[in-house]
């Protein structure tokens, strides 16, 4: 999706700030063609800064530590999800020995 | 996309459930296509009034229209996805950070490989920190350097230019909170006040400067020494000076940097009497003024 389509579609953001958290990496959109491209998840990412620093009244200098910390979180919870779904498609007795173990820890 | 039924309806939003049966009977009765038969405008705005009243003239779907769980056709608005429901989707976004469990151990780093192979790291700019900085009025006019010591005991060395103005904002590129993920560090800004000084004011890059001088120097005329932020000058009292008398020591102002060359100090002169009163002074000017009257207040109207 093109910046002006993106401003349209994300209330309460201007383009000069949507310019400034580009240029300090908060939201990374794609450069098709000379044209900054943003997809879904940009999108999500563009309400998630709006919110930090509208809603949460969170200043400037504290985004990239909310920022990273919540990626740190998102990227552990996926990789824990992986981790319990490779469990459950172990044999019964596998799945029980690790039950175990986590009680016994 | 409907209309919003309020609008519709030409009620406000905060109606009561009486008011909007009325505006919508109100319309229903004047657009009725049995009463208007041919009329396609009428029969449009029949169905409009009847669909607004289909929402917001019955109390549930009204309170869900309100708080945004439906939209005007009645239709279950869809939730925009949170940036969770991205982030976790996947590791091939580049958001994606394994720095949660990067330092937990072979084995488990191990399992996730794949994981921190497929994301790449964030780059981010780290933020710009603030500062605030008080300075003598000499240092600021003749520049120096300074260390500060910031809140987490770190140090860094300000370089004060000559000249410098209260309230300007020195950059210092890189000392600003940290990047992550290798992303460049933020800048530290510094306000600098410039504390004044007792004898010396500024304005623009000059200097002003009330210099005291002796009832006989005034008179007579001296050859006086005179503060300058550069340290004291030689200066001439011209015979017959006076109080309000303004002198000038050229170059003797602040560094005007980058608009312009060194301001001038400017001296304005106060003739002051001594401290006690001298009898021999008295006798004098009593004789001396009854042969040389003059109204320094000529031309005063009260």
């Amino acid at each position: 999706m093109r910046e002006t389509e993106v401003l349209k579609m994300v209330s309460g953001v201007r383009r000069v700030e949507l310019r400034r958290w580009v240029d300090l990496g908060w939201v990374l959109p794609e450069k098709r063609s000379g044209e900054l491209w943003f997809r879904e998840i940009d999108i999500a990412r563009l309400r998630l800064v709006r919110e930090i620093r509208r809603d949460m009244a969170i200043a400037e200098e504290g985004v990239p530590t909310v920022l990273s910390l919540m990626d740190q979180v998102y990227g552990l919870r996926k990789e824990l999800r992986r981790l319990a779904e490779a469990v459950e498609a172990q044999p019964g007795q596998v799945k029980k020995a690790i039950a175990q173990h986590m009680r016994e820890r | 996309m409907a209309k919003d039924p309020y609008e519709v309806l030409g009620v406000a939003r905060d109606a009561s459930a009486d008011e909007i049966r009325k505006a919508y009977r109100k319309l229903a009765k004047e657009n009725h296509p049995d009463l208007k038969p041919g009329d396609p405008d009428a029969q449009a705005r029949f169905l409009e009034a009847q669909a607004a009243n289909d929402i917001i003239g019955k109390k549930e779907k009204r309170a869900r229209f309100d708080r945004g769980e439906i939209d005007a056709e009645g239709h279950e608005r869809a939730e925009q996805p949170s940036y969770r429901h991205y982030a976790e989707a996947g590791t091939d976004h580049p958001y994606h950070s394994a720095d949660g469990y990067a330092d937990m151990g072979d084995a488990f780093s191990d399992l996730f490989r794949h994981a921190q192979a497929g994301g790449r790291t964030v780059r981010m700019r780290g933020g710009d920190v603030r500062y605030m900085f008080d300075v003598d009025f000499l240092d600021a006019a003749q520049g120096t350097k300074s260390r500060i010591t910031m809140p987490d005991g770190k140090t860094l060395d300000l370089a004060i230019p000559a000249g410098l103005r209260d309230g300007q904002v020195l950059r210092l590129k890189g000392k600003g909170a940290p990047g992550l993920g290798g992303g460049p560090a933020g800048d530290a800004l510094v306000t600098v006040h410039v504390r004044p000084h007792s004898l010396f004011h500024r304005h623009g890059n000059d200097i002003h400067f009330e210099l005291p001088v002796a009832l006989y120097e005034a008179v007579l005329g001296a050859k006086v020494r005179v503060p300058t932020i550069d340290g004291p000058v030689t200066m001439n009292i011209p015979k017959g000076s006076n109080t309000g008398g303004r002198l000038r020591l050229k170059g003797k102002g602040v560094p005007g940097g980058k608009s312009g060359g060194r301001g001038d100090q400017h001296v304005t002169l106060r003739v002051v009497l001594p401290d006690e009163s001298d009898a021999e002074l008295e006798t004098f000017l009593e004789d001396w003024s009854k042969r040389h009257n003059y109204d320094p207040r000529s031309g005063m109207e009260a």
